[in-house]
């Protein structure tokens, strides 16, 4: 390496250093775009979709990212999350669609759950496979990683959805080299998933190397939190159940993932920049969705969502 | 860092979930929450041990059946490289999960149950690294404390590796023997104590000293245009760059190049990642490249170096390991994917069935049923641009697709 920089400098040269799972992830989109009519980026303000953008962009500079972003709203998300999706799409020049859980809530569709560990997050899914039909969306581009969660170890790079959105677990289409088959019936989709082969430490690495911003809530920052199942939740919102019980304090946290504010639980941290955040994900013995109270309904919880159509 | 892709072969009964569960929780891979949720799996299912297996397999089937039935990515790190391990079934009914797998592996772990030695299953996992021709293979002697780690025991298994490997045609794999207990941990990432007459590494050490090459590399420079990159603004008015993936050797500014096809001749203009301009691009890179002359290019066509050029054919000789339940027959005709590139291919001959316990082959077959691998003729209804699969991984293999099903039907080794 130091020894190539110094012959590049010498012959006037620059070489490209070449990051393989950023150079995967850009062949991937372009795979993408060149197989598929009306593909589209699944994007949640999180950061592995932000991430996402930011290899879409690479990808096809110094043309536009050639296809809109997807939100799905909870209606949960945190404020900074969709301040963040708002300015992020504005600076792109891409077009954002936003489609609401709230609306199929409101017209009876789906019924919302209650009690004290009631979440939307399962309800996205019905709003998600509205949205693909209705614009006849037939590739839909996700931040999931293999290293997230056992099911998803299972995953290809490009998922065959039918038209209910189920994933066929044990029938996956063999992926090997390279190639990757895009070819679809009328009515089917294909999850695609660039950045499978990335860890979180990768991502926030990446976010680093690259300077990307993020939202503010991924930093350590005071929130008026109470404690539930050795987790931490946010009580700065009326969103998150609480008992009257369960004392609110100002606490130093910051979110490692973040979903729902129903269903994403802080981390104590003293994390207040990037380089400190890659340093405690360095360090850290808890894994990223052991603070995502959906994962842990049952062993099988997220193959479950994802033959109904979860992202 | 360092990144090495690893395929691992074998069933639950050859350890193979143990061993990686082993490597985890050695090299403290396993976080709290996940070791948790083993612990307590693994009491609730009456063991006195932990079944590291929980971790690796993902799915409900799987955990009913305690097979693995579908290949499983996991990843680890050690202060040196990071590791990806294509966790893959042994049985025979999941060889296509296990060719997908290991198509993108640099090296491979083969695991041998001591007690049993080599069986029929061995036999196909060492095959398939053969057909795929992935150089370091390690073949991981388990449960030696099963056989009182017996040194006898692993020198009979070695001598009959190596008479297999004398009867492959694959001569450049290099072969390296661990005799170790998933179990217990010796040799998985600490030295054993209990068998002093191994004087060789153990597995994590040998893994983390590897000199792999990535799979691309090849003597030749590959470009496939994956798509135009036409922007149409004010500012970038007559761009017009060729996107894609290098593969092989590097490629500069001002060099010669034969786009393919067509054979016209042209000259690198610039070489473009993301908003700067580079003057060279590595094996690896994805980048987007523009010409010295308006030449007509567009997707599947491949930009190469003058006098490198691969062979342009309409006919096709390959080895193929068939994926479907629909068996292939010859005259049926297929979607063919070589890169990035699509056409379809008809064949014309199936001209044997190759064993994969090196017993030979089976001429004049009349199908080549799911699982199996065979030697095949195609008909192409374009030219595609080939090297062999010996000389160029990617540029020498294809996927097949049924054009009723869209899906992936077999894998093509060029020859």
């Amino acid at each position: 390496m130091w020894f190539t920089y110094i012959k590049d400098m010498i012959m006037n040269q620059k070489t490209i250093q070449v990051d393989a799972l950023e150079s995967e992830a850009i062949y991937i989109f372009r795979e993408v775009q060149a197989q598929f009519e009306k593909p589209v980026l699944l994007f949640s303000g999180g950061k592995d979709s932000i991430t996402l953008v930011r290899l879409a962009q690479k990808a096809f500079y110094p043309a536009k990212i050639p296809f809109p972003l997807l939100h799905i709203d909870t209606g949960h998300n945190f404020p900074e999350t969709i301040e963040f999706r708002d300015r992020l799409a504005k600076e792109l020049g891409v077009e954002l669609i936003v489609r609401n859980v709230q609306d199929n809530i409101d017209s009876g569709r789906v019924k919302e759950e209650s009690g004290r560990y009631a979440s939307r997050n399962m309800l996205q899914t019905e709003t998600l496979l509205d949205a693909i039909e209705e614009f006849g969306f037939d590739a839909c581009i996700g931040g999931a990683r293999r290293d997230e969660e056992k099911a998803r170890a299972k995953e290809r790079i490009f998922s065959v959805r039918d038209d209910f959105g189920q994933w066929d677990e044990k029938n996956q289409r063999p992926e090997v080299f390279d190639m990757l088959n895009g070819r679809i019936d009328l009515g089917q989709n294909v999850r695609v998933f660039p950045i499978s082969n990335w860890t979180e430490l990768d991502v926030w690495s990446y976010i680093k190397q690259e300077n990307i911003e993020i939202p503010s809530i991924y930093f350590a920052h005071k929130r008026k939190t109470f404690v539930r199942d050795g987790m931490i939740w946010s009580a700065a919102d009326e969103v998150v159940y609480r008992d009257e019980e369960e004392e609110v304090v100002e606490r130093m946290v910051r979110f490692r993932t973040v979903g729902d504010m129903s269903c994403t639980a802080a981390v104590l941290s003293e994390a207040v920049d990037i380089t400190k955040v890659v340093e405690e994900i360095r360090d850290s013995t808890i894994s990223e969705r052991g603070a995502r109270i959906d994962d842990k309904r049952s062993e099988a919880a997220m193959e479950k969502r994802k033959q109904q159509g979860y992202f | 860092m360092k990144v090495l892709k690893i395929a691992t072969a074998g069933s639950v009964d050859d350890g193979k979930s143990t061993l990686i569960g082993r490597i985890l929780y050695d090299t403290k891979s396993l976080t709290d929450d996940k070791l948790e949720a083993i612990e307590e799996k693994s009491k609730q299912r009456g063991f006195d041990y932990l079944d590291f297996s929980l971790a690796t397999d993902g799915l409900v089937a799987e955990r009913e059946q305690g097979i693995t039935i579908d290949v499983a990515h996991i990843y680890f790190s050690t202060p040196s490289k990071s590791f990806i391990i294509a966790d893959t079934p042994g049985h025979i009914e999941y060889t296509r999960n296990m060719v997908t797998g290991a198509s993108t592996a640099q090296a491979s772990i083969v695991l041998i149950d001591a007690r049993n030695g080599v069986v029929e299953q061995t036999y196909r996992h060492f095959f398939i690294n053969n057909l795929l021709r992935i150089k370091d293979v390690v073949i991981a002697i388990n449960k030696m404390d099963l056989v009182d780690y017996s040194e006898e025991k692993y020198n009979i298994i070695k001598g009959e590796i190596e008479y297999l490997a004398s009867k492959s045609e694959y001569k450049g794999q290099n072969l390296t023997f661990i005799p170790l207990s998933a179990l217990k941990g010796d040799n998985v990432v600490d030295p054993s104590e209990n068998m002093s007459w191994y004087k060789g590494s153990t597995l994590l050490h040998h893994l983390e000293n590897l000199e792999t090459q990535h799979i691309n590399d090849a003597s030749q420079t590959r470009f496939p245009v994956q798509t135009v990159i036409r922007p149409k603004t004010n500012e970038y008015h007559d761009f017009r760059g060729y996107a894609g993936k290098v593969y092989g050797g590097d490629l500069e500014i001002g060099e010669e190049i034969t786009v393919l096809p067509s054979k016209t001749r042209s000259k690198i203009k610039s070489i473009h990642f993301f908003d700067k301009e580079y003057t060279k691009a590595k094996s690896g890179s994805s980048v987007t490249i523009t010409l010295e002359d308006n030449v007509n290019v567009s997707r599947g066509d491949m930009l190469v170096k003058v006098a490198q050029e691969p062979t342009i054919t309409k006919q096709l000789d390959a080895t193929i390991c068939w994926m479907d339940k629909d068996p292939l027959q010859a005259l049926q005709k297929y979607y063919i994917k070589h890169g990035v590139n699509d056409g379809q291919a008809k064949v014309t001959y199936l001209s044997s069935i190759i064993k994969t316990d090196f017993s030979g082959i089976e001429e004049n077959p009349s199908a080549l049923e799911l699982n199996q691998i065979g030697d095949i003729q195609l008909k192409l209804s374009k030219p595609l641009l080939v090297d062999p699969y010996k000389e160029n991984k990617s540029n020498g293999s294809f996927i097949l697709i049924n054009p009723k099903t869209n899906n992936t039907v077999g894998v093509g080794f060029i020859k």
